[in-house]
């Protein structure tokens, strides 16, 4: 397949997000402004602007209408998807890293960092439907026992009814959305052993896939937290998406140029790595990336999917015909 | 002492053992007055003669004196025991040391002195510890033969058992972490079998022996050498404190432990210690010891090996350079051959044939080219010079000796012009097994072209050179099957190469770009390149001994650490990723004991072999494939069950979804995958053999 180069973000991405029919795909990264773009032909939507910082996350609602982000800025804002406008910015006193709407996007839950003498926290906000009525309130509030450890996730389970959160300590937690309660936890053995950098929900919210910098990626029940399938990667991993259509999983991530000491000389050889689902072993990779992946998503009818790097492009492939009669 | 003497002792000093609490008779450190201890488990060999006495020492043959009438003269230590009747003393004397090592060294110092006084006959002294005359008295006066053990074969101790394995398998040995694991390379299997793996087995590195019957691991109190069938035990241990280095030497007769001191004053020399062993039995054959200086040649630092040792498995001599000597030592006797060193004036460099007592050395130019330089091969015992050859302008060069001692290669970098400003380089070849030891000059096509690696081909005729700029230089072949002269083969034009690793049994070889981890599969038969493939960071690139496999390691590189196996042919058949791997080493083999009639007769009758193994090999992948869909088969319905479950639960909630969303849900996607038959036909297609 020959992917769609996009180049419209200076700044390594952070976060790519594709609506509910598949036709646009929104990306979030360093340089505070998160873009819409139209996910067949990668042709430039749009800009929103108005954070101040980094944005690390974002989700849209099911009518495409509304589209939430979390920013370094100490903010998380609500926009109109047509037009850009914001329609409302939710103040935090740290910077907000994950966001997500829940099933009806009538809540969303947004975690903000640790920061200075504040712990890591879990918030819920209502969404109003009318933009004018939007307030600041939080229905909940849930500071992390942890602390001084950033979550680097917190996604709705089924029915709105938990929170799953996973951070830099690599344990899942799932909380009470209610209450606010500790439901359940991973256990150090059979839970990952370095940071969760990503987190990923299935289509019917029955199980969710982890990534983490230890390597390996693993697949989840997210009603019970039952650790279901482990996938290895020989490099840390940043991003984790699974396939709507096929029983399939990529991975994508690599050594931070930073931690690197000799130079590669083959430029381009980051790559996605797709996994079979069910036998954990791995059938392909896509390369083409100049940096570490940093965000993977894959479009809901399953024929395309999309990847964003630290080299700022984001790149969309759409398969063809012989990817989906891939047979180990 | 016997018990039933300490009742006499006990009544002649006067002590009333009834009296004695003999619970707290605390035994000095070290000492157990001869009776053994029942809670070590202490195996002694002869029986201790310590007595409480060790710090006394006895002077014998002093001059009989007249004295006072004392029992005994006692004086800061002294004590002299006279006979009361005659008045005179015995002649000798007990002196009291604090300690026992202060009296072994009295006793050292003066046992044997020449005491004389004016007009009188020498006095000798004649000293004693107590404990050795107690020993003396004691001894057994009949002599017992020593009793014959009965031999009992071992078989956890059979050193050779790894070659009978029925899959003829290679082992290994890999580093990683604090891990050091033996294992055996299945490749129909497709992994690694562990024989053995231990935490912290060795300080710093483990070392096959040249012919694999060992292990040798670095400890910090010496060397140990390990073998044995599956659990690899210790066997013998050499005593060499911080030994950082170590060699064996080619028949595994003798083990070489280097060990070297930075002083502590920055201008002093570093001080080398070098320990030679007898590997069998552990003894110390002999020491060298000295300053960096004198174990290597003025502009050059010390390179291990020191001692290079000589052709063949008999370990029978071997040689050390020092300035302007050669000094060739000789096993029997573990000193110089011939009682003296070779004299060779400004000698930079010596090595030996792999299978002869030939030993090469270059002396450089010297006085500006009014003394060129010089070759010469010279034959062992009896020294004489077989050949040498005087080389014009020449600023550096390095010998190659081919596997076999059929030939020798000499690269010799020349200077292009009086100036000395370009470097040419070329090779002499000398034909070593020939008649005369004809030499042969090989100039490149490109005579400036820099030479960056040469190999000879194991146990053939051919050699390889990487020469020219990198990072594209050409390699070339040659061939030294025609007599009298070199005759190319063929010229790789800028490949990415800057190593060579020819196969150990010749005729295969990898053009490697190592770090880059580009690896060429070439045939030097057909002059083909089987398969490049691609290997990131790959630092450690060898073959196994039987010239199978190779293996390639990337190390520490964060990225896909580990190891991978691939076949002769290039096709990667597996990789055990591993985090920090140090080290890998293959075992190497013993040479093989058919004589060379039989091994041709084995080649020709190759297909009958072949048949056989190919079924077993059959027999394994089926097996395996028949594993493999069990495995998915059990994978797949344990899925199928989550499958079920999620859409049982997706049922239930639907409901309540709904009332969250407010609409109505619409059908998600579903997607079916429907085999159609179009066209069956059947064709008849005739074979042209």
């Amino acid at each position: 397949m020959r992917p769609i180069l996009m180049k419209g973000h200076e700044r390594p991405l952070t976060f790519l997000r594709y609506n509910r029919d598949g036709d646009m795909l929104f990306s979030c990264a360093k340089d505070h402004t998160p873009t819409l773009w139209y996910a067949d032909n990668g042709e430039r939507h749009g800009t929103y602007r108005g954070h101040n910082g980094a944005v690390w996350c974002c989700d849209v609602s099911r009518d495409s209408s509304r589209l939430i982000t979390g920013s370094a800025d100490q903010t998380a804002k609500l926009w109109d998807v047509k037009t850009g406008t914001q329609l409302f910015s939710f103040k935090f006193s740290s910077p907000a890293r994950s966001v997500d709407f829940a099933v009806g996007d009538k809540l969303a839950v947004i975690t903000t960092d640790p920061f200075m003498e504040r712990t890591s926290a879990i918030h819920v906000k209502r969404i109003a439907e009318d933009p004018q009525d939007q307030d600041g309130d939080s229905v909940l509030v849930l500071e992390n026992p942890e602390g001084r450890k950033r979550i680097n996730r917190a996604v709705w389970g089924p029915l709105n009814q938990t929170i799953v959160s996973g951070g830099e300590d690599a344990v899942l937690r799932i909380w009470d959305a209610e209450t606010g309660k500790l439901l359940k936890e991973t256990d150090k053995e059979v839970g990952h052993k370095q940071t969760i950098t990503s987190l990923c929900k299935s289509a019917d919210d029955s199980h969710f896939l982890t990534g983490s910098l230890d390597k390996t990626a693993k697949l989840w029940d997210m009603r019970t937290l039952t650790l279901i399938k482990t996938y290895t990667s020989g490099v840390p991993v940043n991003a984790v998406s699974m396939s709507p259509l096929l029983d399939h999983v990529v991975i994508g991530g690599g050594q931070d140029a930073s931690a690197v000491t000799t130079t590669d000389h083959r430029a381009g050889n980051f790559e996605a790595k797709f996994y079979d689902k069910i036998l954990q072993e791995e059938i392909g990779g896509v390369k083409g990336h100049f940096g570490p992946i940093n965000a993977l998503a894959f479009n809901p009818d399953g024929r395309s999917f999309s990847s964003g790097g630290e080299d700022g492009y984001v790149r969309l492939h759409h398969f063809d015909s012989d990817y989906f009669s891939i047979k180990i | 002492m016997a018990v039933l003497d300490l009742d006499a002792r006990a009544a002649k000093l006067g002590i009333d053992l009834s009296q004695v609490d003999f619970n707290s008779v605390i035994l000095p450190p070290g000492e157990n007055f001869g009776f053994e201890s029942d809670d070590e488990d202490v195996y002694e060999d002869e029986e201790d003669f310590e007595t409480g006495f060790g710090n006394i020492i006895v002077v014998d043959q002093l001059p009989v004196d007249n004295f006072k009438k004392v029992e005994l003269i006692k004086e800061d230590g002294l004590s002299m025991p006279v006979d009361s009747d005659t008045s005179k003393t015995l002649g000798y004397c007990f002196i009291e040391f604090n300690t026992r090592q202060e009296a072994e060294k009295a006793k050292e110092k003066t046992n044997g002195y020449h005491l004389s006084k004016r007009g009188e006959s020498d006095i000798i002294l004649a000293v004693y510890t107590f404990d050795d005359i107690e020993r003396l008295m004691n001894m057994n006066e009949e002599w017992e033969p020593p009793q014959t053990k009965p031999y009992v074969p071992n078989e956890t101790m059979n050193l050779h058992t790894w070659l009978t394995d029925e899959k003829a398998r290679d082992q290994f040995v890999v580093r990683c972490g604090p891990d050091t694991e033996v294992s055996w390379n299945d490749t129909r299997h497709l992994k690694s079998e562990s024989v053995h793996k231990l935490q912290n087995w060795t300080e710093s590195l483990v070392q096959w022996s040249p012919l694999g019957t060992y292990l040798v691991t670095l400890h910090k109190p010496g060397v140990a050498v390990c073998g044995g069938a599956t659990n690899f035990k210790p066997l013998v241990h050499y005593k060499h404190p911080m030994v950082k280095l170590v060699d064996v030497s080619p028949g595994e007769n003798y083990l070489v432990t280097y060990n070297s001191q930075t002083p502590n004053i920055p201008h002093d020399a570093t001080q080398v210690d070098i320990k030679i062993f007898d590997v069998k039995s552990g003894r110390l054959m002999r020491g060298f010891q000295g300053s960096a200086d004198e174990f290597s040649v003025e502009g050059y630092s010390v390179s291990w090996p020191v001692f290079k040792w000589a052709g063949g498995r008999d370990d029978r001599y071997f040689a050390r350079l020092r300035k302007n000597t050669i000094s060739v030592y000789e096993t029997e006797t573990f000193s110089l051959l011939d009682k003296r060193s070779m004299k060779v004036d400004n000698v930079v460099d010596i090595c030996w044939s792999p299978t002869d007592y030939i030993l090469a050395l270059f002396v450089p130019e010297l006085d500006d080219g009014n003394q060129p330089a010089r070759v010469a091969l010279v034959q062992l015992p009896s020294k004489v010079e077989i050949r040498q050859k005087n080389l014009f302008n020449v600023s550096d060069c390095k010998m190659y000796w081919q596997s076999n001692g059929d030939y020798l290669a000499v690269k010799v970098d020349r200077y292009g012009s009086k100036s000395k400003k370009s470097i040419e380089s070329g090779f002499e070849i000398f034909r070593v097994k020939e008649k005369d030891i004809p030499v042969e000059v090989l100039e490149l096509d490109n005579k400036k072209d820099k030479i960056i690696e040469f190999a000879w081909e194991p146990k053939g005729q051919r050699f390889a050179v990487i020469h020219g700029d990198l990072p594209r230089p050409d390699v070339s072949f040659y061939s030294m099957q025609t007599p009298g002269r070199v005759s190319k083969l063929v010229t790789l034009k800028a490949k990415q190469a800057n190593a060579l690793f020819w196969s150990p049994t010749g005729k295969h070889m990898i053009i490697a770009d190592r770090l880059n981890g580009k690896l060429e599969f070439y045939n030097v038969d057909t002059l083909m390149t089987m398969a490049t493939v691609d290997n990131f960071m790959a630092t450690d690139i060898k073959w196994d001994p039987t010239g199978r496999y190779v293996a390639t390691v990337v190390t520490s590189s964060v990225m896909e650490d580990g190891f991978y196996i691939w076949s002769l042919y290039g096709k990667l058949l597996y990789r055990t990723l591993k985090e920090q791997v140090f080290q890998f080493s293959w075992r190497p083999r013993p040479p093989s004991l058919l004589s060379e009639e039989k091994e041709k007769e084995v080649k020709m009758n190759l297909r009958q072999y072949v048949e056989r193994y190919e079924e077993e090999d059959e027999d394994v992948l089926d097996l395996l494939s028949r594993q493999e869909e069990e495995k998915r088969r059990v994978m797949g319905e344990e899925w199928e069950m989550w499958i079920n479950k999620w859409k049982k639960l997706h049922e239930e909630e639907k409901l309540q979804r709904q009332n969250l969303l407010g609409e109505e849900e619409e059908e998600e996607y579903c997607y079916e995958t429907v085999e159609e038959l179009i066209d069956v036909c059947e064709e008849v297609v005739s074979l042209e053999l």
